[in-house]
């Protein structure tokens, strides 16, 4: 392959190169092939690649270090332990959290998610209070709320989807209002790339008095992300979209509010005390985290952070704008294609929902399968956006830190090609 | 990199044969039925792959007359104007009968030993597990018709077991 670098370097002090063969070196899986061809892995969005770093890590825990946290006097454990509560201490880093106690483990963003709704939301919210979430949610930041309402009765607000994919602001100043208890909202949209204004939405929740939980599923693996400064109370993502393994989760949340929170579920770790009639809860973290944990893929999440970091975020997401505009400008020629999501392509992530003119995208991703190239067809786990755009499904490609020019054209070549096979169709 | 000699893989024209292609593009026995006396409606929420299967069937068990509507990918639409094709102007035992030897050919992958015209075309789609709920669709509606005898079944008919 040519070799590719680019000086992405905006961060303060550090200049550095991005250098695209390198970073592909430490993605074994690349070389692979599918189906006779080079795979070219463009569903991103569904979840990342692992580089041999946090591949590594995993073996050496388990191979050197495994023990349980947190309940030995044993070096092994002390060693587990340090490790697994390192992590805590990169992540709180990474989103520029002041205290690792405010990160909570869970198994990804859904639990995260689901973490709030049965413990802040069950304690704080009653009938007639209104969560205000939007049409571009995945399921997973629905769903909980939905289970909600019909439990506790509180009442659910969408702020629409506008036909390319971003938000109706105006409606959102009119729906969030005094009634309002909680904004929850996704920092970019999975189906989409959208990247949604959280911070001058969480000001309009704050003014109201408002909690805020952002779903940083998409925006955290992509976007330099400050709790702070988006005006998040509540952060949840996964690691498995950003380098790290599957089975590992993050909730952040003030330390105010988990402090004040009940506890999600009960047993080992998350208690001080236990007697026959009463238990005491342990401190935040420890409170929400109930039984042995999933030690091995946390540390290893950590290093997968760690190689992020390395890159920097500003760089990384240069990177996939540069792929975003590369792609699009190439795209939009192959015929009878539609081009979902945002215009204005700098509120926009490494994203594009496409459909072709009689090809369903089933049939799409299956052409595409045949030359190696890996993308998603479907609705993406976000079906009110499908509706909102009249449509079932799209194609989507969603782009990383290791994709390249050359796989977009790779891309764009099968695309001709799904084309030319299902040539003349007009279902 | 993609060739750009004639067709796709030689995988690929296993799935989509020219037979399948030509009844996506023009769909056998498309439409609604004035006078059904059978319907079921069968969906699967996660592809978006829906279709309705009508038919009319005589006192004496015959389909008299068959259609369907729909949306969906290529096998789903392929795959039940094929099925329509074939049950037209049998009996509701022998496209029931059909039913059974076309899921076993998605088990199998083989075509079956007996005369099914163009559905032995969709053999291949054995190959591809997660389209054989695709290609399934339209004949577990259409057996849902025949079983059900109101005209309109409640559920609709699904194949989508997996998750998005
Ligand atoms: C925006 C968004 N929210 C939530 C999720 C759910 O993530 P997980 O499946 O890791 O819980 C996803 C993953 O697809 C997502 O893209």
């Amino acid at each position: 392959m040519m070799r590719q670098s680019f000086n992405y370097g905006t961060d303060a002090n550090v200049h550095r190169v991005y250098d695209l063969d390198a970073i592909r070196r430490d993605f074994p899986i690349l070389k692979r092939e599918v189906n006779g061809k080079t795979l070219v892995y463009l569903d991103n969005a569904a979840t990342s690649q692992k580089p041999v770093q946090v591949i590594a890590e995993l073996t050496r825990y388990y191979r050197d270090y495994n023990a349980n946290v947190h309940r030995g006097v044993h070096t092994l454990s002390q060693e587990a332990t340090a490790a697994y509560e390192g992590a805590r201490e990169i992540v709180a880093r990474f989103i520029g959290a002041k205290d690792p106690c405010e990160i909570i483990w869970t198994r990804n963003t859904t639990e995260s998610i689901n973490l709030v709704a049965h413990t802040w939301a069950r304690a704080n919210l009653v009938a007639g209070d209104e969560i205000v979430i939007s049409e571009i949610e995945h399921h997973s930041n629905i769903v909980p709320w939905q289970m909600l309402r019909d439990d506790v009765g509180v009442v659910l607000r969408y702020i629409p989807m506008l036909q390319d994919g971003t938000l109706d602001m105006a409606a959102a100043k009119r729906l969030i209002g005094p009634k309002t208890k909680l904004l929850a909202i996704t920092q970019m949209s999975n189906a989409l790339g959208t990247i949604v204004p959280v911070a001058e939405l969480a000001a309009l929740a704050h003014a109201q008095g408002a909690i805020v939980l952002v779903d940083g599923a998409q925006g955290v693996p992509h976007l330099p992300t400050d709790v702070y400064a988006m005006g998040a109370d509540f952060l949840a993502f996964s690691a498995h979209k950003m380098l790290g393994p599957t089975g590992v989760g993050v909730l952040w949340g003030r330390m105010e509010l988990l402090e004040a929170m009940p506890p999600f579920m009960g047993g080992g770790d998350m208690i001080l005390s236990v007697t026959m009639q009463h238990s005491t809860w342990n401190d935040v973290p420890h409170k929400f985290e109930a039984g042995t944990p999933n030690i091995a893929d946390t540390i290893a999440f950590g290093t997968a952070i760690e190689y992020l970091e390395a890159l920097g975020m500003e760089a990384v997401r240069a990177h996939e704008r540069e792929l975003l505009d590369y792609a699009l400008d190439r795209m939009v020629d192959v015929p009878g294609v539609t081009l979902y999501g945002p215009i204005d392509r700098s509120i926009r992530g490494g994203v594009v929902s496409f459909g072709l003119e009689g090809v369903h995208p089933h049939d799409i991703g299956q052409v595409l399968d045949s030359y190696g190239v890996a993308i998603r067809a479907g609705h993406h786990c976000a079906q009110p956006v499908m509706a909102r755009l009249e449509i079932p499904a799209t194609a989507r490609a969603s782009f990383y830190i290791y994709n390249t020019r050359a796989e977009i054209d790779a891309l764009v070549d099968a695309m001709r090609e799904v084309v030319r096979y299902f040539g003349g169709v007009h279902a | 990199m993609p060739e750009t000699t004639g067709r796709a893989t030689p995988q690929l024209d296993d799935l989509y044969r020219d037979i399948l292609l030509d009844h996506y593009r023009k769909p056998r026995h498309k439409g609604h039925l004035d006078d059904a006396n059978r319907k079921a409606d069968g969906a699967n929420p996660l592809c978006g792959d829906q279709v309705t299967v009508e038919a009319r069937v005589s006192a004496d068990g015959r389909i008299e007359d068959v259609a369907f509507t729909g949306t969906g990918c290529s096998i789903s639409q392929a795959s039940t104007s094929m099925m329509a094709a074939f049950v037209y102007g049998r009996t509701a035992d022998e496209a029931l009968a059909a039913v059974g030897t076309f899921q076993t050919m998605m088990l199998t992958g083989e075509a079956p030993p007996d005369e099914v015209g163009d559905i032995e075309a969709l053999a291949g789609v054995a190959k591809f597990p997660v389209r054989v709920k695709c290609a399934s669709l339209g004949w577990k509606t259409l057996e849902q018709a025949l079983k059900d005898r109101t005209v309109d079944a409640s559920a609709p008919v699904t194949t989508d077991e997996g998750k998005e």
